[in-house]
């Protein structure tokens, strides 16, 4: 199973995961963002950046709670709650943010 | 994981020790183990990790494995703290029997939401007798 974007060919697993994280691009993040019903805003950018970095910095995707408690002290109350999230991404923000970022399915996300 | 592992009877709080006696890499232990520990931060129960024998090698610092062709997963120790893991007790004789102290292992903390994010360090070496104390004060020991 394979995204296909500018002729290229982006592998992924039977949930929609990039089987290899370097293949991840911006543009890539709109298409797979669209595949979930979502229309990239700041907000959403703002979530799949932290991830990004989240990732790269600890080799894990954060679980739902524990990226909710990093939001909090990185951008304030407000964003780090559970309500926030999921007005970004309905379906799940630990499953549909961290698949738009590119990173596999969070580990002890259940 | 059943209903039973996630909470007793009364819903009480279990103490949880996950054991680690094997080196990083060459077999998928230490992987599996912490990711079962992830998983298991979910339950809200009181875990702790325990590194003896060459498991003492998992925390060491400056681990490198492009030559091995496998993941480098020692960050992931780093996010810990996060999944409110605070408690990794790692075995004294364990380090010195492999030429290893405690300055050799990875610098290790979480942070104190409750007090400032004050950082504290969540690594504890204690001695083999201290380590037989600490097993047998828990309620389930998983082992890797």
């Amino acid at each position: 199973m394979a995204y296909e974007l500018n002729g290229a060919t982006i592998e992924h697993d039977e949930e929609g995961y990039l089987t290899d994280l370097s293949q991840w691009n911006e543009e890539l993040a709109v298409i797979l963002a669209k595949d979930e019903k979502i229309e990239m805003n700041d907000e959403h950018w703002e979530v799949v950046n932290f991830l990004r970095n989240y990732y790269d910095e600890y080799q894990i995707a954060p679980a739902i709670r524990v990226l909710v408690k990093a939001l909090k002290k990185t951008m304030g109350k407000e964003k780090g709650s559970n309500k926030y999230l999921y007005t970004l991404f309905p379906y799940g923000p630990a499953k549909q943010a961290c698949k738009i970022a590119g990173l596999p399915k969070p580990t002890g996300c259940i | 994981m059943s209903d039973e592992m996630q909470e007793g009877p009364q819903g009480e709080v279990k103490k949880f020790m996950y054991v680690n006696r094997k080196a990083p890499y060459g077999t998928i232990y230490a992987l599996e183990a912490l990711e079962v520990v992830l998983i298991g931060a979910a339950f809200d129960q009181d875990v702790s990790l325990a590194f003896i024998d060459d498991g003492v090698f998992q925390l060491t610092d400056g681990q490198k494995t492009d030559d091995i062709g496998i993941k480098n997963f020692s960050p992931a120790f780093r996010a810990l703290g996060d999944y409110d893991v605070t408690k990794l007790y790692v075995e004294k004789e364990s380090l010195e029997e492999r030429g290893l102290t405690r300055d050799d292992l990875m610098d290790l903390t979480w942070e104190d939401e409750d007090n400032d994010w004050e950082e504290k360090p969540s690594i504890r070496v204690v001695s083999r007798e201290e380590m037989k104390s600490v097993l047998s004060d828990q309620d389930v020991i998983l082992s890797f």
